[in-house]
C-alpha cells in the first residue's frame, strides 16, 4: 500500500509539474468562463427560441439539455487532453528518458508500478472531470434554474469515459512510443466521437444500416458510449418535440444504453489494464 | 552459500542479433568484479537481465539466490543505470526519500544525510536536480543504488560523466563498499578504475567472455627489465624467478646493476589481446 501511495504521488507531482496540467487548467477557466455568459444569455432570451410553428416545445428544457450536453463535450474533451497527456508516456517515454529504470528495480513490482500510475492519473482526471461537470451543472442551475433528471450519473459517465481512455493510453504507452501513442489514442477518440454524430445522422436520416455501425463503434469504444448515455440522462425527461429535437442534434444521446453498455465499459477498462500489465511484465527496458 | 550474483548460460536475443551468446558469471559475497568490453559486446544487456529489465532468452541469472527480477531479487539489489534521469524538480533529499520508500528502508534522514555525505552532495541536500551538473546527478544515483544497503550493487558506467575528483570519490566508496562486504558488479570502459578497485574482470567480446580472472591472473609476463652500466636491457621471455638469477649473472660478469624489473602486461594490454581490433 505504500508503495502505491508512493508511486501515485510520485505520478500526481509529474502531472501537476506538467505545463500541459496549467493549460488544460486555464482553458477549462476560458472555457467556463464563456459558458456562463452563453447560459446567462440563452436563458435570459429564452423567448427568442422560436420552434417551427405549430411544434410545442418546452423550451427551458431544450436549451438546458442543449447546454448542459455541450459542456459535457467540452468537459469530455479536455478531460481526455489531460488524460492522453498525464498517461501517453508512462512506460515507453519514461524508460527511453531513463526514469522509469531507477523505480522499476525497486521491490515494488512492476504491476503495482503500472497500477499506481494507472490510479494516480485516473484520480487527477476523476476528480478533473467532476468538477467541470458540477462547475457546469451549478451554472446552468443558477442561470436556468433547469437540473437534468439524474445530474450525478452523467457525471460519473464521463469520469468513465475518460478513466477507460487513460487505460488505453497506458496500455499503448507499453507498446508504442510517446508521441505515436498520443496519436493513436486521439485518434481512437476522433473515431468515437464521429461513431456518436453517425449515429444521430443515422437516427435523422432513419438509416438502420448507419445506426448499426454507430452501434458498432459504441461497443468497440465504450469511452464514447458512456458519454453517450450520459447525454441520454439529461434529457430523458424530455418528452415529444422536445426530446426529438433533442435526439436530432449534436447532443442528443446514446443508441447504445444502459447497464449492458456500463458493465461492458467495465469489463473493457479491466481487459485494458490486464493487456497493459501482461505486456508490461514482458517489455525488454 | 549462493552467489551474490551469478549468470548461468545467459543468452539474449534481440531479433537476429545474438547480444549474449550462453555467459557463465559469478559476483561472490564482498567481491567486485568489473565488467570489460567494446560497444555491443553484450555488457549492458548482462547488466540489465542481472537487475530484471531485459527477459534472458535462454539460461538464468540469479540475485542472492532468488531468479533476477524477482520481487526477492529487488529487495537485495541496489542498481545504477548507464542512462537514468530523477525528476528535475525533486531536491537529492527527495530523491532519496522517494527511494526509502520504495525500499522500505527505515534509515530515514540519518541515512540519506550519510550517502549524500559519502557521494560529497551533503551540501546540496535541498538542491533540485535540474539545477545540479551532470556530475552531480550521477553522484547522487549512486546515493540513490546505496539506498536500503543493499547487499549487491549493480553499477552501469557510474564515473560516465565524472571528473577526475568524481572518480576518486567513487573508487574510494567501491572500496569501502567492498570492506562492508557488499558485492558489486562494475560495468566500465575505464580500464584503469577496473584495474585500480576490481577483484576481479571479466571482458565480453560480441556476447561471450573471453577472459575473465583477477587482474594479476591476466596480468601475463612479459620479461625483465635489467638497468646496469651497459644501459637497459629486457630480456624477453624470462620471469620473476629469473629475476634474482639474471641479478647474479650481470654482477658475475662485472656489470654494476642499478635496477631491475619484472615486465607484466597491463590490464589495457590484455583487453586488446581479448578484443583484437574492435573499437570499444
Amino acid at each position: 500500500m505504500t508503495a502505491v501511495l508512493t508511486i501515485m504521488g510520485y505520478g500526481f507531482r509529474e502531472a501537476v509539474r506538467r505545463k500541459v496540467f496549467a493549460v488544460v487548467v486555464l482553458l477549462t477557466a476560458v472555457f467556463l468562463v464563456l459558458f456562463w455568459l452563453a447560459t446567462h444569455y440563452v436563458f435570459t432570451r429564452l423567448a427568442t427560441i422560436t420552434p417551427p410553428a405549430g411544434i410545442e416545445v418546452d423550451k427551458r428544457t431544450f436549451a438546458g439539455a442543449f447546454l448542459l450536453g455541450l459542456a459535457m463535450f467540452a468537459t469530455l474533451f479536455l478531460g481526455v487532453v489531460l488524460a492522453v497527456f498525464l498517461t501517453l508516456g508512462v512506460v515507453s517515454g519514461d524508460a527511453e528518458r531513463g526514469l522509469l529504470q531507477p523505480l522499476v528495480v525497486r521491490p515494488v513490482g512492476r504491476e503495482t508500478l503500472l497500477l499506481s500510475r494507472f490510479l494516480g492519473a485516473a484520480g487527477v482526471c476523476i476528480v478533473y472531470v467532476l468538477a467541470v461537470y458540477g462547475i457546469a451543472l451549478g451554472i446552468i442551475d443558477v442561470s436556468g434554474k433547469w437540473t437534468p433528471p439524474s445530474p450525478a450519473a452523467p457525471g460519473l459517465e464521463l469520469a468513465g469515459g475518460v478513466v477507460i481512455v487513460i487505460a488505453l493510453s497506458i496500455l499503448g504507452s507499453v507498446v508504442l512510443s510517446s508521441t505515436a501513442n498520443g496519436i493513436a489514442v486521439f485518434m481512437l477518440f476522433g473515431a468515437g466521437l464521429v461513431a456518436g454524430l453517425l449515429g444521430s445522422i443515422g437516427h435523422a436520416l432513419s438509416s438502420p444500416t448507419i445506426e448499426h455501425a454507430s452501434k458498432v463503434a459504441a461497443w468497440a469504444l465504450p469511452f464514447e458510449a458512456l458519454y453517450q448515455d450520459g447525454l441520454r440522462l439529461i434529457s430523458s425527461n424530455a418528452t415529444g418535440a422536445t426530446g426529438f429535437l433533442l435526439q436530432l442534434g449534436p447532443f442528443g444521446g446514446a443508441f447504445v444504453h444502459g447497464w449492458g453498455i456500463r458493465v461492458w465499459a467495465a469489463g473493457y477498462l479491466c481487459v485494458a489494464l490486464v493487456l497493459a500489465l501482461l505486456a508490461f511484465s514482458r517489455r525488454d527496458l | 552459500m549462493s552467489p551474490a550474483l551469478a549468470v548461468h548460460a545467459l543468452e539474449k536475443r534481440y531479433g537476429p542479433v545474438h547480444a549474449l551468446k550462453g555467459v557463465d558469471l559469478a559476483v561472490e559475497e564482498g567481491e567486485l568484479v568489473g565488467l570489460l568490453g567494446p560497444n555491443g559486446a553484450g555488457k549492458s544487456t548482462l547488466v540489465k537481465i542481472a537487475v530484471g529489465l531485459v527477459r534472458a532468452t535462454r539460461g538464468r541469472a540469479e540475485v542472492a539466490g532468488a531468479r533476477a527480477g524477482s520481487r526477492a531479487a529487488r529487495a537485495e539489489l541496489g542498481y545504477l543505470a548507464e542512462l537514468f534521469r530523477f525528476p528535475g524538480w525533486y531536491t537529492a533529499d527527495e530523491v532519496l526519500a522517494l527511494h526509502q520508500r520504495l525500499t522500505r528502508s527505515d534509515g530515514g534522514l540519518a541515512e540519506r544525510r550519510r550517502l549524500l555525505e559519502l557521494v560529497a552532495l551533503d551540501d546540496a541536500r535541498a538542491r533540485r536536480v535540474d539545477g545540479m551538473s551532470k556530475g552531480m546527478q550521477q553522484r547522487l544515483g549512486i546515493a540513490q543504488a546505496l539506498v536500503g544497503s543493499p547487499r549487491v550493487l549493480v553499477l552501469d558506467e557510474p564515473t560516465s560523466a565524472l571528473d577526475p575528483a568524481g572518480r576518486r570519490i567513487v573508487r574510494v566508496l567501491l572500496e569501502e563498499l567492498r570492506g562492508r562486504g557488499v558485492s558489486v558488479l562494475l560495468n566500465s570502459h575505464l580500464l584503469s578504475e577496473i584495474e585500480l578497485v576490481c577483484d576481479r574482470v571479466a571482458i565480453l567480446r560480441a556476447g561471450e567472455v573471453v577472459a575473465a580472472g583477477s587482474p594479476a591472473e591476466l596480468a601475463q609476463p612479459r620479461g625483465v627489465e635489467l638497468e646496469t652500466d651497459e644501459g637497459t636491457r629486457t630480456i624477453e621471455g624470462a620471469t620473476r624467478e629469473d629475476a634474482a638469477r639474471l641479478v647474479a649473472e650481470a654482477v658475475a660478469a662485472g656489470r654494476r646493476v642499478y635496477g631491475v624489473r619484472v615486465l607484466t602486461s597491463t590490464l589495457e594490454d590484455t583487453y586488446l589481446e581479448a578484443v583484437g581490433d574492435e573499437v570499444s
